[in-house]
């Protein structure tokens, strides 16, 4: 068993990164109490099982490894530290356990709890802004560092590191608390964490700004985050919901552009390309989300992206049944947003001068204004009226409003098609 | 435990127009407030209301004295509540029931220079 070579070793390392991070990490705060001294502690647990590892084989329980270096590092260091420490602000927890006593070292992995959800309540506090709490879970559950997480917002590494301390300091001064809310409170709170997983999955799916149509690397931390609140939540239907939107969204990921990067809209998708298995998990989630009364908003998102990934072709696509789903929704969730959908399904179940009228009613929304897929409906739907002068303007002004590349070479192009004879 | 000072801020010019009897309701909602902190895991320490900001008088630098408040904003601080709460959600569940019906507050971490 003993003795492995430095490629299998640093595999496991990073696979044990990505898997296990956020355990690890969360079991560590409960002894800290101090979120920057449990980041250092799990750092150096990982640097440690680098070179350990090597020498004692990677442990069958890579997670509970971890755990226990990285609390052993953390006692350690809290001992020598026990003077200065009580004038930091520690995190509020609802137990006085301290945490494991130095006898743990042996069988007690089993017993370690599982704190993630602590964690991502934490960093999705309501008294932290929507963009702190998107850095900090990106920081704290999925692991990634300061420059990653900049780079994820098109910020600097210095502007993210000021507001991720920013934010651990508020955390710790002003005493938002390590613990599983109440279950009075718990659903409210797992809306905030839903949020924050959701507007991470949309700004991969669709990078407001770039080269290149979908960021990769977000839409997955986004997937492994929902996964993790499905495993600590099973019965909680938002989460199956959003989930099943999160898998039926993305099961169309390689049809969205063409291999040269040009944006394919849904009726000019191959169908046959659609991920089946991905199909086939989401409408079995969206069938266990849309038994919560009222369902949330996002297992009504997911039950019309499922009558699209379940139709087998564009033109055999049941919008009657998305636009009585959107009237559901627009009723549950008046957003600007979802009207606009619902006005787009307007303008297919109806035809496009209906759906114009609908979108006329928004043409004041204030939260519209500098949204670049209004002008861009609007745009269609004057084209499909043979309106050309007034689709070009539109889709003028919906270029004006968008930095991504395959969004704009599309807009270009169907400005070019409404240009040509005049 | 740990103080939070909740700072009050409403439209003055709404009170200033308020109808009679309006402030009479009003003070009774504090005092129903006031009795009703314990209840979620908080207490009391100290509170005050405050006249209005057209008898502010503030003084820059140590020096120049100026009629009016330091700040002018539409929604001025009126009063305040100091309370001992476990945490911040405590904290904000106090806040969430103070009478603000003219405007909000805004809940602040007290620092505590005692240990």
């Amino acid at each position: 068993m003993t003795g492995q070579d430095t490629s299998t070793v640093s595999a496991a390392v990073a696979d044990a990164h990505r898997r296990e991070w956020a355990f690890v990490l969360a079991a560590t705060v409960r002894v800290t109490r101090d979120l920057d001294l449990a980041e250092e502690c799990v750092q150096d647990a990982f640097a440690s099982a680098l070179t350990d590892w090597r020498r004692t084989g990677v442990p069958s329980r890579p997670g509970a490894w971890l755990t226990t270096a990285a609390r052993r590092r953390a006692l350690n260091v809290l001992r020598h530290r026990q003077v200065e420490s009580r004038y930091l602000p520690l995190l509020v927890e609802d137990e006085a356990e301290p945490g494991p006593d130095d006898t743990v070292d042996g069988g007690e992995a089993a017993s370690i709890p599982d704190d993630r959800l602590r964690l991502v309540v934490t960093c999705c506090h309501p008294a932290l802004d929507r963009a702190t709490q998107v850095a900090l879970t990106l920081r704290l559950l999925c692991g990634l560092s300061t420059a990653e997480v900049g780079r994820a917002f098109l910020v600097s590494e210095a502007a993210m590191a000021a507001r991720i301390t920013r934010a651990k300091k508020k955390i710790a001064v002003a005493r938002i608390p390590y613990r599983v809310p109440s279950t009075a409170d718990l659903p409210g709170r797992v809306d905030a964490v839903l949020l924050v997983v959701h507007s991470l999955f949309t700004t991969g799916h669709t990078a407001p700004a770039g080269d290149e149509l979908v960021r990769r690397d977000l839409v997955e931390r986004s997937f492994e985050l929902c996964r993790m609140l499905r495993q600590l939540l099973p019965h909680d239907p938002s989460v199956a919901g959003l989930l099943a939107l999160l898998l039926l969204t993305d099961a169309r990921r390689d049809t969205r552009t063409t291999p040269e990067g040009r944006l394919l809209l849904l009726e000019e998708q191959d169908r046959m390309r659609w991920d089946r298995a991905a199909i086939a998990e989401g409408v079995i989630l969206v069938r266990e989300a849309l038994g919560a009364r009222p369902p949330s908003r996002y297992a009504l998102q997911a039950a019309i992206a499922a009558v699209h990934a379940e139709s087998p072709s564009w033109q055999e696509t049941d919008w009657r049944e998305v636009l009585a789903l959107y009237d559901v929704l627009v009723e549950l969730w008046p957003s600007p947003v979802v009207a606009l959908n619902r006005a787009v399904a307007v303008g297919f179940a109806l035809g496009p001068a209906a759906g114009l009228a609908a979108l006329h009613a928004l043409s004041g929304e204030p939260q519209l204004a500098g949204y670049g897929y209004l002008p861009a409906a609007r745009a269609d739907l004057l084209r499909r009226l043979g309106r050309k002068r007034e689709a070009h303007l539109a889709y003028t002004e919906a270029l004006l409003l968008t930095d991504n590349t395959v969004e704009r070479a599309f807009l270009e192009n169907r400005l070019h098609m409404v240009s040509e004879d005049g | 435990m740990s103080q939070y000072m909740i700072l009050i801020y409403e439209t003055e010019t709404s009170y200033a127009e308020a109808p009679s009897g309006l402030m009479e309701e009003i003070m009774r909602e504090h005092e129903a407030f006031a009795s009703g902190v314990p209840a979620l895991g908080a207490s009391m320490v100290s509170a005050a209301w405050l006249h209005p900001t057209t008898t502010a008088t503030s003084v820059r630098g140590g020096s120049e004295v100026t009629d009016g408040p330091f700040v002018e904003t539409k929604e001025a601080l009126g009063g305040y509540y100091l309370i001992d709460a476990p945490d911040l959600d405590t904290a904000l569940a106090v806040a969430k029931t103070v009478p603000a019906r003219f405007g909000g507050v805004e809940v602040r971490p007290v620092i505590d220079f005692g240990s």
